[in-house]
């Protein structure tokens, strides 16, 4: 249900995106999800891979500032209405969403989630929906 | 006699006795000066005698002398001895134009040698210890600086000089060398060969104290080299000009540098007002020496920045104390009318465990406003969260503002993207005369 997603700091330059692609490719590391966000002077990076040890070890050999954070997985039927479904039942139970992202595949998506109270939050979608990653 | 101090009747000498020495000494020095070439045309021009001096705060109305004056009136414009008095010299390597050549009779090699000896003295070297000198020997002054300070001592030296680390680490282990004189990045050397080779510095010799210097190193480096080592490092100051090692040293309190101010008076003045900044505050090094005689130099601006720390040493001695040094007085730069040193920025940045250790200081024009940013880096990750990062933004910035009255822009960047040149950190960028 948690898992650990990476989070890489980037400075507003071009080709550091870049770098970290190339850095997690030469390294033979698939990204399955990532989403950026920026204010002005820099961004960040959050990605999910398999071999998170193996990927912040040759991110940070190459210079970057990472931190792992516990995030929630969830898959969720790919049709209109099945994510409101969750986030409606999240709601309900004061869950505050700080970010999340999703990635949709055929039938299927699935969605990473930052909530205010990771705890609290698996309860409630173990309760509520069978299908935490 | 106390067993502390090599000349206790100088190294703690009453203020008032010591600086009525310094003014008797001043005025000799002044007549002497006036003997060379250089100063007879300066100071003679100007009407300057040692009478002009009455008291010791006359001395700042005197021209400074620069490095530039040593480069122009290479190579013994500045002597005030007959030739056939001057014994040694030694010259710099002069890479950047003529080189600066410093002159010595055998009196000034004498006081040289007695003031090294005082520093190791002063941190507990005796005549039963082995002492090893990893300086180059020749020109550069730590070699022949050290050589004779020890000799004077009375230690057993061994003139290693530089290099072949295998044979210094025999030596340290055949001789019982005990004392060590050597700049910090070649400590860290000797450690890592001997722990390759499987010597324990602690059990396998008799190493206990190091004299550091010649080359800037934190307090964090210091204590890293006295615990691999086991042993007590001391930071020394010296420069060629000033005859070299022994200028200043640390005593066992390791809390600034005694200056021997029997032999120099020291002057902390603004590098752009030339006005003298109060104990404390942060400024050039100003040196005028007292007790050589082939070659005198008053006012010698050195470009090293540093500060006179207020207050009495617990050590008992009366010569004052001089910070470590915290840069050159060339890296300063003015915005809106304020002086400001790289290593004010520094010292803020240095206080936030999120933030990497290199930064770079760029000044420019942005429409009619001189506006400084400061890029560092960033150490590692320490949150997830934006306003987490923006907050520390912020909070660099405000402490920033507060050091230098000036609010400069603050950006977090990757470690090993800020620029280098010879493997040194540039610090400062001045765009503004680029326009």
């Amino acid at each position: 249900m948690t898992i650990k997603q990476i989070t890489v700091f980037l400075e507003n330059k071009t080709g550091r995106l870049n770098d970290v692609a190339k850095v997690l490719g030469a390294n033979n590391i698939n990204m399955l999800a990532f989403c950026i966000a920026e204010t002005v002077d820099f961004g960040l990076m959050r990605l999910i891979v398999h071999e998170v040890d193996k990927a912040v070890d040759v991110l940070r050999d190459a210079g970057f500032a990472v931190i792992l954070t516990d995030v929630i997985a969830i898959h969720c039927d790919n049709r209109p209405g099945a994510l409101s479904k969750i986030l409606e039942s999240l709601a309900e139970n004061d869950i505050f969403i700080e970010y999340m992202y999703a990635f949709a595949q055929s039938e299927r998506a699935d969605v990473i989630i930052n909530p205010n109270d990771l705890e609290k939050c698996v309860r409630i979608l173990e309760e509520k929906h069978s299908d935490i990653l | 006699m106390d067993e502390r101090y090599f000349q206790p009747e100088i190294e703690t000498m009453g203020r008032h006795d010591l600086e009525a020495l310094q003014l008797r000494r001043l005025k000799e020095s002044i007549g002497a000066a006036l003997r060379s070439p250089f100063y007879r045309t300066r100071y003679g021009g100007a009407g300057i005698t040692p009478d002009s001096i009455r008291t010791l705060d006359d001395l700042r109305r005197l021209p400074f002398t620069t490095k530039d004056d040593l480069r122009g009136n290479y190579p013994f414009g500045l002597v005030a001895v007959p030739m056939d008095r001057v014994v040694r010299l030694h010259s710099s390597s002069g890479t950047t134009g003529n080189p600066t050549v410093i002159c010595h009779s055998r009196h000034d090699l004498d006081c040289w040698a007695n003031r090294v000896a005082r520093c190791l003295y002063m941190v507990g070297v005796r005549d039963t210890d082995v002492f090893q000198n990893t300086s180059g020997y020749g020109m550069f002054t730590g070699g022949l600086g050290f050589q004779y300070g020890a000799e004077r001592l009375g230690a057993l030296t061994v003139p290693a000089a530089a290099g072949n680390t295998v044979r210094q680490i025999k030596f340290i282990r055949d001789f019982g060398t005990t004392v060590i004189h050597a700049i910090p990045s070649y400590v860290f050397r000797l450690y890592e060969v001997m722990r390759e080779s499987g010597i324990s510095p602690q059990t396998d010799t008799r190493l206990r104290t190091l004299v550091i210097g010649a080359e800037p190193h934190t307090e964090a480096q210091r204590r890293k080299i006295e615990e691999s080592l086991g042993v007590k490092a001391y930071n020394s100051f010296g420069m060629s000009e000033m005859s070299g090692p022994g200028v200043a040293f640390e005593c066992p309190e390791q809390d600034g540098l005694h200056i021997w101010e029997d032999s120099y008076i020291v002057e902390i003045i603004d590098p752009q007002t030339l006005e003298p900044v109060p104990d404390g505050g942060i400024g050039e090094l100003v040196l005028t020496t007292l007790d050589r005689e082939a070659m005198p130099l008053i006012r010698y601006r050195t470009r090293d920045l540093t500060r006179i720390l207020p207050g009495e040493c617990p050590c008992g001695r009366t010569h004052r104390r001089i910070d470590r040094i915290k840069g050159r007085s060339d890296d300063m730069f003015i915005v809106k009318g304020v002086n400001i040193f790289p290593m004010q920025i520094e010292k803020i940045l240095m206080q936030f465990r999120e933030l990497g250790t290199d930064y770079l200081i760029t000044v420019d024009t942005v429409g009619n406003n001189d506006e400084v940013m400061v890029e560092v880096e960033l150490g590692d990750l320490f949150t997830d969260d934006y306003s987490q990062l923006q907050r520390l933004t912020r909070e660099i910035t405000r402490q920033l503002k507060d050091e230098i009255l000036v609010t400069p822009k603050v950006k977090l960047v990757d470690r090993g993207t800020l620029p280098k040149t010879d493997g040194k950190a540039i610090r400062v960028k001045d765009l503004r005369n680029n326009r």
